[in-house]
């Protein structure tokens, strides 16, 4: 007889080989828990190669999940159960697993030869080395076989229904329903009759298994979280991103025009935008990421909402066509979903090291506005905004996510349509006399004048504008005034963007200044360091360029400055050469979302002196 | 977006003059490419569309200055990439007649990647390659449609490389209309451009032009009048590849390759033809500009109807609003599974 236990919350890891089909499998658990009305925080964890060497340890492929009763920000930092397909998931993530944490191995695959090819030299299920955890040792690749036993599919068919044998185990542990599984099963594989027999069986026999042996003596429930009554569904970074775009679009009067070129993390912005046809999207799938970034500006210039998304490296190869927006003042919205870097890096993993190349990463002085988003959701307000400011002042603006935002998903309280407000911008009309770069003295931004329009015909380039006419100019003192008048036209930003989020009291012993997707670790450091009695302010910053106003008098009220990063430093030195404060940073690189409880301990030691 | 009136509609005619910008036009004298700009401020009132539909896009390079004198839209573009830039503007309003100004080095070195491209996919643009085989605007290094052997500064002992032969690589690259003019053959180079706007997909016209200054005379051969007529074989649809200064020669097919022979009336003669000629006659055509002993071809090596990239997006666009119903943006918000807390 099993017992019931409530939990508060619980952060979960699948792991497995790169075939095992764990990023399936976790996001299926994802669907379902959002569905039960736990808020919930995700974190895909996969190598680059596409079928890495079966059993390897760098093919190891997981996917981890925080679900709570409460308000939660991050993936978690410790796991709490941890589901091994394999020798190699083990060996790569028992190191997250808590102290009596839970491990559902499969016990078929601790074969002698996986044994080896994850270092080990005994079976840590027999040896007695993961003494300390709860070991729950399940033959699933036999009982898998056992339960299709009637289905006509090959074996090894079968075989690849295990890990739905592995999710059915879960959901009995965590009483999540079967439906939501169920009916994605049958959408999936509709059209092969066997297939989806055996997915079903797979996870009910899962299911079932835990149900009636007396292996498991323990169900755990975590109630439905307490937030914003509405309607919700679960979003990653980068479907939020691809429903900014659109709603921007269809809000400006535009049509949304996408150049880009496949790229990882950042080609689901590609592959889900290209699904829109019927919302009058154009995407483009150039031949470089030059071209994708080309092709985005002239679709600006003809007067569609020009739009590109790549990673890292193709923004490196784009920087050249940045400048020239900048210089032809033309919107676009250039979107780096940040990898580890430097050059190929590390594909699949998350960095915030692209900071600096969307603040100088151009020849000349190009300065243009930045926003970064905050979390998963925070993609689809961040969208909105950034492809506001690129139209209403004609500029290029770089819209920083990063794999784990793009990857990563929560739910999001679906906003309705009509409170999201207009983006009219005009274009030049014919008939009144046309200055190609004559500004509107609020925003400095010039009125864009797009091919059709008759009598506004004019010329633009990349060559130096001469100030009203936009004439080519190697006046000096024309050249001066212009590039003073970029800079200010996006310093003129700063008036038309919301706040950053500010917790805490306006002076103190130390602020902290963070940026980008730590936001989630950051709040839950800040609220554990708060309930420790540290009086700590918080300022999260959206725009990164320009920078907010209120931050310039806020942060010399303060004996420490400290700025997370998931880079070797970059915010923290220009908070540093922008404000002259002694700005501390805390970084670690390792490809992955910063971890609350080191956080924690850093912001102790500002109080312990 | 805009639709195009035609002209009588608007009961306009335009001149010259009114694609003339007011900016001063900066070619050294005696440049070719004053020529191609007054036959193209020629021919477009006769192309028959508002000037205000008109784009010209370009790289870098000499040629591209090109957008600043004509009184239409322009943009000067960036360093080869004047295809990527042309793309995104039919694309995103495909009632805009969109011409690209390149040139050999433009297109063929920097931007050779974005060239084939849009050759490739036939998005209906018009590509007008100068290529005179130097870089002018750098001041006289080798380009990549220069001779083996070129002394430039660049390449102080002669080059290394083949050049590229364009007109070979706009066939290869699957453009829908490729032609070869020349800019001191002011009525032909018209009459072609003319042609090549008309047409429906990416059409290339690679231009014979001079740079005296830094490769005076590259194309003499072919273009003055004493040596042109044994030089150069006018291509023309459903005619002869009849040549010479009597118009005494021909080139002869075996099958294989073309010969030069003395023309003799023949029942059955090898005309051109632009729409349908077998690729091994439209390649061995294409290669006579790089042989000895056989004239320069000179017009236009093929022009077939294919739907272009343009129409082919807009035509997908309204079929997945036919099946799909046209999009709405709540029902976009909410689609998945979605979850209602009280």
């Amino acid at each position: 007889m099993s017992q019931s236990t409530h939990l508060d919350q619980v952060t979960i890891r699948f792991a497995g080989d790169s075939g095992d089909g764990m990023q399936l499998t976790g996001t299926q658990f994802t669907n379902t828990t959002a569905m039960v009305g736990n808020d919930l925080s995700t974190l895909p964890d996969y190598p680059a190669e596409i079928r890495a060497p079966a059993g390897t340890l760098f093919g190891v492929s997981g996917f981890q999940l925080q679900f709570s009763s409460h308000e939660i920000h991050t993936p978690g930092d410790q796991v709490d159960v941890l589901v091994a397909m394999n020798p190699a998931a083990l060996k790569v993530n028992l190191q997250h697993l808590r102290d009596n944490g839970i491990i559902i191995a499969n016990a078929d695959a601790f074969s002698l030869r996986n044994l080896k090819l994850a270092g080990y030299e005994q079976n840590p299920l027999e040896d007695g080395s993961l003494e300390g955890f709860q070991l729950f040792s399940v033959p699933i690749t036999r009982l898998t076989r056992e339960a299709l036993v009637e289905v006509a599919i090959s074996s090894k068919d079968k075989d690849r229904s295990k890990n739905f044998f592995a999710l059915g185990i879960t959901y009995w542990m965590f009483s999540r329903p079967l439906e939501v599984t169920l009916k994605w099963i049958e959408e999936k594989f509709a059209g092969k009759p066997e297939l989806i027999e055996a997915n079903k069986k797979a996870l009910n026999a899962g299911y079932s298994y835990a149900l009636a042996t007396e292996v498991f003596t323990t169900t755990y429930t975590v109630e439905k979280a307490k937030t914003t009554p509405g309607k919700y569904r679960k979003i990653t970074g980068n479907e939020a991103v691809s429903l900014g775009l659109i709603v921007a679009a269809e809000k400006a009067g535009r049509p949304l025009f996408l150049g880009g070129y496949p790229i990882t993390p950042a080609s689901d912005i590609l592959h889900n935008l290209a699904k829109y046809r019927h919302y009058d999207v154009k995407t483009f799938q150039a031949e470089d990421e030059i071209a994708g970034v080309g092709s985005a500006i002239g679709a600006s210039y003809s007067g569609a909402l020009g739009v590109t998304a790549s990673s890292g490296p193709g923004i490196a190869l784009k920087s050249e066509f940045i400048g020239y927006a900048v210089m032809t003042e033309i919107p676009l919205v250039v979107i780096n979903v940040q990898r580890g870097g430097p050059s190929t890096g590390l594909p699949t993993k998350t960095e915030q090291a692209d900071l600096f190349q969307a603040f100088y990463g151009r020849n000349g002085e190009a300065p243009l506005p930045i926003v970064a988003a905050k979390s998963p959701a925070d993609c689809f307000q961040t969208a909105l905004e950034a492809a506001h400011m690129a139209i209403k002042f004609a500029t290029p603006v770089f819209l920083l996510t990063d794999g784990y935002l793009a990857n990563g998903a929560e739910p999001w309280l679906i906003p309705d349509v009509a409170d999201i407000p207009e983006i009219k911008e005009p274009l030049a009309v014919s008939g009144k006399e046309y200055l190609p770069y004559k500004r509107d003295p609020k925003t400095l931004a010039r009125t864009m004048a797009v091919p059709g329009t008759e009598g506004l015909e004019h010329r633009l380039g990349g060559l130096e504008k001469e100030d009203l006419t936009g004439n080519v100019s190697y006046d000096p003192e024309n050249h001066h005034n212009m590039v003073r008048l970029r800079q200010k036209k996006v310093e003129k930003v700063a008036g038309f963007i919301p706040p950053p989020d500010f917790s805490g009291e306006e002076q103190g012993v130390l602020l902290i200044v963070s940026w980008g997707s730590t936001f989630g670790t950051v709040f839950s450091a800040v609220e554990e360091a708060r309930k420790q009695g540290r009086q700590v302010s918080w300022i999260h910053l959206r725009w990164i360029n320009p920078l907010p106003e209120m931050l310039g008098k806020l942060i010399h009220n303060f004996k420490h400055v400290l700025v997370p990063e998931i880079n070797a430093g970059q915010l923290v030195k220009i908070i540093r050469a922008e404000y002259l404060v002694d700005a501390r940073g805390f970084d670690r690189v390792r490809g992955l979302p910063l971890q609350t409880h080191e956080l924690v301990e850093e912001i102790s030691s500002y109080f312990e002196e | 977006m805009n639709t195009i009136e035609t002209l009588e509609q608007k009961e306009k005619k335009y001149t010259k003059e009114d694609f003339t910008s007011d900016q001063e036009v900066r070619w050294c004298p005696g440049c070719g490419d004053y020529s191609i700009l007054a036959q193209m401020r020629r021919l477009l009132p006769e192309l028959g569309v508002k000037k205000e539909n008109v784009v010209f896009v370009s790289g870098i390079g000499c040629s591209s200055r090109f957008p600043y004198y004509m009184d239409t839209y322009g943009l000067h573009g960036i360093h080869g990439r004047a295809p990527a830039l042309a793309s995104g503007i039919k694309l995103a309003n495909p009632d805009l007649t969109v011409f690209v100004i390149t040139g050999d080095g433009d297109a063929l070195s920097i931007g050779g990647n974005h060239f084939i491209h849009l050759c490739r996919r036939n998005i209906d643009v018009t590509v007008l390659l100068f290529n005179n085989r130097i870089y002018g605007l750098t001041k006289g290094q080798y380009s990549p449609t220069s001779e083996r052997g070129k002394i430039t500064k660049s390449s102080p002992y002669g080059s290394l490389e083949e050049p590229f032969n364009p007109v070979k690589m706009a066939l290869a690259a699957g453009a829908t209309f490729v032609a070869r003019s020349m800019d001191r053959d002011p009525k032909h180079l018209e009459a072609t451009l003319l042609e090549a706007a008309r047409h429906k997909g990416t059409s290339f016209v690679e231009i014979y032009q001079n740079c005296n200054i830094f490769n005076d005379g590259a194309f003499e051969k072919y273009t003055n009048i004493k040596t042109r007529f044994d030089n150069v074989v006018y291509l023309k649809n459903e005619q002869e590849y009849r040549f010479g200064r009597e118009n005494d020669k021909h080139l002869f097919w075996d099958g294989h390759r073309f010969r030069v022979e003395e023309w003799k009336a023949t029942e059955e003669p090898l005309t051109h033809n632009t729409d349908n000629l077998p690729v091994s006659m439209e390649f061995a055509l294409a290669e006579l500009s790089e042989l000895e002993d056989f004239p320069v071809p000179v017009g236009v090596f093929r022009k077939r109807q294919a739907e272009t990239y343009d129409a082919l997006l807009t035509k997908q666009i309204e079929e997945v609003k036919k099946s799909k119903g046209q999009g709405d943006l709540q029902k976009l918000l909410e689609s998945g599974n979605t979850w209602h807390v009280d």
